[in-house]
């Protein structure tokens, strides 16, 4: 299975696919897709210039993110773990 | 201080309104990602994970009360409250909007700033001594020079398009205090026996995967002939590196790969092809340049220090304070004071918009309107009266920046790493804030006196990590952060490339593993030595053990 992300164009946030083609900015709300629709959705997103920038596929399972890139996915979605931009800072 | 010229002006409001109009193209989607990454990357433009990052040049370290309190107002209103020093000399804002961006550029130029060379591959923002123009030692202040250097590098245009980005660092002085052998080139201001100025023209130094500290191509250039040499260097580099591997493209790779000598004949045959006349360094803006930079209207020192010595003896915070960052000014009744930007437990080089806004306030209280950033990730107020350093020290406490630690095991430079960073392997800031508290007792701080402790989240090592006493590199190994350790690296004029000492450790393994390093050097050390002493006298091994102790 496969999660698709990108950042979006206007202020750099990180963004996932959600249901229904919506994109949302809560990991949580991530669709999971098989190969050949994470594909077709993928070049949706890659012919959608002027609202992503860098789309990608993650590779997850209903648990969650793959391990490889899992720490790295994982500040992607909660944020930094250290410093100013922690929410009770 | 530089000031803007009318070229500087014009140069970087023309600049903005085409980064402007670029932007709105990239916002509409007449450009793609692919058009305008070079185009935002000529600008500071970066994506990180979580947002863009803008990256701000601080033109050699300097600024002046305006400008910082630019930087706090763009941190407050475009990020969320705070900066990030760099080891460049630079600030980070690492969640300004694309949308923003324009906005930000403008409020920069009306202080005289902007965020041009701080990517791509161009001659970037040069840097130098943070304690040019104090230092005893100096033979001419450097600043006049990166001033120099940077108008003349400022949209070259036969060095816009660099195999990679090239970085310049002027010293003018023989201790170096700037990580000068670490840069593309550097440049040690120095004079011939007939007593005339002139540069030491260092080559090829870099950190990242391949690290190299630089070697001397010239022992001596004269003053007046500095640009006609780095056109020749920049030319030969420009027309023989490498522009097919990302990893072989930066000057050091070329100068390793020719060797030294016939690096030094290409860049020789290319000075002698060069007309001189044009290059030629004129004298009368040296001239106009350095009174930019003339000594404060310093007060005579009185013949004896009432307040600072009344402090000194009632005050045991304010008394360390002083021993350890303090760094002496050569004028008499002045000191230079350290901003240690390293709180126990905080992100180093991290400022809150607050924090700006205080220190410009001491700035211009205390300094002559002047702060400078340093590569250690601090900030240095550079002329202090002695007696004012009383209350300024109880100023800074109430903005939390009186630690006393410059120079000390908790004064850690480090990168952002994976918390930010998208070339990050592994984080940095946890593993800096780990080891700031584990080494937070100021008692053994103080024993254990200078040392540089440098984490970078990558081997692109933005966090110096080669070249710290003790370095720390973060790795991925299937989805897991380990840690590198490396000993006996030196950013100073006996500069050296530290050594792995054996496999990673985990995270929480790095603190405890850096304070049985420290404490083996208490154990073992002559009188008189720093760490680096004792470890190039006895060598890794003991430290070896100390770190691989517990395990």
């Amino acid at each position: 299975m496969k999660i698709l992300t990108a950042n979006r164009l206007a202020d750099g946030a990180v963004v996932w696919l959600a249901l229904g083609g919506r994109w949302s900015t809560e990991f949580e709300d991530a669709v999971r897709l098989d190969p050949e629709p994470a594909a077709a959705a993928l070049a949706q997103a890659e012919a959608q210039p002027g609202r992503f920038v860098a789309p990608y596929l993650i590779e997850a399972d209903a648990a969650g993110v793959e391990r490889r890139e899992r720490l790295r996915e994982s500040i992607r979605a909660d944020g930094p773990t250290a410093g100013h931009s922690l929410e009770n800072v | 201080m530089y000031r803007y010229d009318e070229f500087d002006s014009r140069l970087v409001a023309e600049r903005i309104e085409q980064f402007s109009d670029q932007v709105a193209r990239r916002l509409d989607g007449r450009l793609t990602e692919d058009q305008f990454k070079p185009l935002r990357l000529m600008n500071g433009v970066y994506l990180q994970l979580h947002a863009y990052m803008l990256r701000v040049a601080i033109p050699y370290g300097e600024l002046n009360a305006a400008r910082l309190r630019a930087l706090a107002d763009i941190a407050r209103r475009y990020d969320k409250g705070y900066g990030h020093f760099t080891t460049r000399t630079n600030i980070q804002f690492n969640w300004p909007a694309l949308v923003d961006v324009p906005h930000i550029l403008k409020d920069l130029a009306r202080v005289e700033m902007h965020a041009i060379q701080t990517s791509g591959n161009c001659i970037r923002n040069v840097t130098t001594d943070a304690l040019a123009g104090i230092a005893a030692d100096e033979v001419e202040d450097p600043r006049p020079w990166c001033e120099l250097i940077r108008q003349w590098s400022t949209f070259h245009p036969e060095f816009t398009f660099l195999p990679r980005k090239f970085k310049i660092a002027v010293i003018g002085a023989p201790k170096d205090r700037a990580a000068m052998r670490t840069h593309d080139i550097g440049l040690e201001i120095v004079r011939d026996d007939t007593g005339a100025l002139g540069f030491r023209l260092f080559v090829g130094g870099g950190q990242g995967r391949l690290p190299h500290i630089a070697s001397e191509l010239k022992s001596f250039i004269p003053a007046e002939e500095l640009f006609a040499w780095l056109t020749a260097t920049l030319r030969v580099y420009n027309r023989h590196g490498r522009r097919d591997n990302i990893h072989k493209a930066r000057i050091k790779i070329l100068v390793a790969s020719l060797g030294l000598d016939a690096f030094r004949a290409e860049v020789e045959e290319a000075f002698a092809a060069l007309p001189k006349a044009p290059l030629a360094v004129p004298e009368a803006e040296v001239e106009r340049i350095k009174a930019y930079f003339a000594p404060r209207p310093y007060a005579a020192a009185p013949p004896r220090f009432a307040a600072f010595d009344r402090a000194l003896m009632t005050d045991p915070a304010f008394a360390r304070w002083t021993r350890n960052n303090l760094r002496p000014h050569k004028q008499p009744g002045y000191a230079a004071v350290v901003i240690s930007l390293k709180p126990v437990g905080g992100v180093p080089g991290d400022a809150t918009a607050e924090q700006m806004d205080r220190v410009a306030d001491l700035a211009e209280r205390f300094s002559f309107d002047q702060v400078r950033v340093t590569y250690e990730q601090n900030l240095l107020l550079p002329h202090v009266a002695m007696d004012d350093l009383p209350e300024l020290h109880a100023a800074l406490g109430r903005a939390g920046l009186a630690e006393a630690n410059a120079g000390l095991a908790a004064d850690i430079i480090s990168c952002p790493g994976l918390d930010y960073c998208s070339l990050a392997n592994a984080r940095s800031i946890p593993v800096a804030q780990a080891l700031s508290e584990r080494l937070s007792d100021p008692v053994f701080q103080d024993a254990v006196g200078e040392v540089r402790i440098n984490i970078s989240g990558c081997i692109n090592a933005c966090g110096h990590h080669h070249v710290g006493h003790i370095g720390i590199l973060g790795v991925d190994k299937q989805g897991e952060e380990f840690y590198q350790i490396t000993l006996g690296g030196s950013p100073d004029e006996t500069a050296s490339i530290g050594q792995i000492v054996g496999k990673g450790l985990p995270g929480e393994a790095v603190a405890p593993a850096i304070e049985r390093v420290l404490k083996a050097y208490l154990a073992r050390r002559d009188a008189g030595e720093r760490f680096i002493d004792t470890l190039r006298r006895l060598g890794a091994d003991p430290f070896k053990e100390a770190i691989y102790e517990a395990a």
